[in-house]
């Protein structure tokens, strides 16, 4: 391994030359770069997306498997579906309510710790991920690659239920049980919140 | 004594900058050499998600079937992709590349959900399937020229380092969770290829 040098001029030395370092400009923000950021950021600009995704994981791993895996493949095929008609111009009503929904009916589902047959969370799930597709969908920025746009959206709401999912594992320890349930009941007042901003 | 290491030392840094003030031209950039096309077929796959995800989506579900079928996808792939692109190098250049690449976005996608336990003989097919579709696709927005004709290697060539490096991860998957990590990435395709669909068709 190489040694950190010693000398004060050399140390010196180096933080000049990298206080001098010019930006790389390596991640390029426009053209098709720009649509996979775009697409990157676009879940986690809402705060109302954010929670939902997160309580998909929360639930799937409180669920434990196969749950813990299907909910997070189940979610982005169908949410696909609901960006799809977001795309083609095909109107959703009351889409802000859904999603609102969505993190009530989800965090609550893991605060009171629901335990439906798996068809039936998967198809609960499954509903709501329309309203985030059609949302994602609709909100497309002229001029970017859709591809790379969908792309980024479909991989951060993943991140997001990877993320729900290693929050979930504290499941297994005693005092984890009681700390996801008020994760969950933390989502649902969070929906609860954006509900009532989507009828303000 | 310490003169003389002090001489030997300034000879060998006198030496060192007269290589570096002597050396010649790189010819990295292989426009002149007639190489450049190639490396331009390779910069084609990895840079344009419409070929990328697809070889992608394959060498996946050939990883999750195991080294036989990684090691025929390894090699019907490639060489289906450059056979497709040199047929498509006297074609017109078709319009219908992202239609085309969502279709498999799905069909992929969907297979590596489900861990689809197709045999030898079927991804056979389906290598030949996507590399001749996706290579002709490629091979027609090329034109005929004569450094045309060494893009499709670099294409055929990064196809095959992708295969072969994604197949040596998955491969040697046996847990339960690495290989449901996988089924993810490809729900993650199928999605994408689903919303492609919807923008092709609205044609944004």
């Amino acid at each position: 391994m190489m040694a950190w040098p010693r000398r004060p001029s050399t140390q010196a030395l180096l933080l000049l030359a990298a206080c001098w370092a010019p930006a790389a400009s390596a991640h390029l923000q426009q053209a098709e770069a720009g649509g996979l950021l775009t697409g990157l950021l676009h879940p986690l600009s809402g705060l109302d997306h954010v929670i939902a995704m997160v309580a998909v994981g929360l639930w799937g791993a409180q669920l434990g498997m196969p749950a813990i895996w299907v909910l997070p493949v189940a979610f982005p095929l169908v949410m696909a579906l609901g960006g799809m008609l977001g795309f083609l111009g095909v109107p959703i009503p009351g889409v802000e309510v859904g999603i609102a929904a969505s993190a009530i009916v989800l965090g609550a589902a893991v605060a009171f710790e629901l335990r439906p047959p798996l068809v039936i969370a998967a198809l609960l799930v499954g509903c709501f991920a329309i309203f985030h597709g059609h949302a994602h969908g609709t909100e497309l920025p002229a001029g970017q690659s859709a591809l790379l746009y969908s792309l980024g959206f479909v991989i951060a709401t993943g991140g997001l239920h990877a993320l729900g999912i290693g929050i979930g594992t504290v499941h297994s320890r005693p005092w984890g049980r009681q700390l996801l349930r008020a994760a969950g009941a933390a989502v649902s007042a969070g929906g609860a919140y954006f509900m009532w901003r989507a009828f303000a | 004594m310490k003169n003389a290491s002090a001489l030997r030392r300034a000879v060998r840094a006198f030496a060192l900058l007269v290589l570096a003030w002597g050396c010649g031209p790189a010819h990295a950039h292989l426009n002149t050499t007639g190489v450049g096309p190639l490396y331009d077929g390779l910069m084609h796959f990895l840079t344009g998600p419409e070929d990328l995800v697809p070889a992608l989506g394959l060498a996946l579900l050939a990883g999750l079937r195991g080294a036989p079928s990684a090691r025929r996808t390894l090699f019907t792939l490639p060489t289906a992709w450059l056979l497709g692109s040199l047929a498509g190098l006297t074609a017109a250049a078709a319009n219908a590349g992202t239609l085309a690449a969502a279709c498999w976005f799905v069909l992929l996608g969907g297979l590596v959900v489900a861990d689809a336990k197709l045999d030898l003989r079927s991804m056979t097919v389906l290598g030949a399937l996507v590399g001749l579709v996706h290579g002709y696709l490629n091979g027609s927005g090329m034109g005929l020229s004569a450094a045309a004709f060494v893009a499709p290697l670099g294409l055929s060539t990064a196809v095959f380092i992708l295969v072969a490096v994604v197949t040596a991860l998955v491969v040697p998957l046996s847990a339960y969770w690495a290989r449901v990590a996988v089924r993810v990435a490809g729900s993650w395709i199928a999605a994408s290829g689903l919303l492609m669909i919807g923008w092709s068709v609205r044609g944004v």
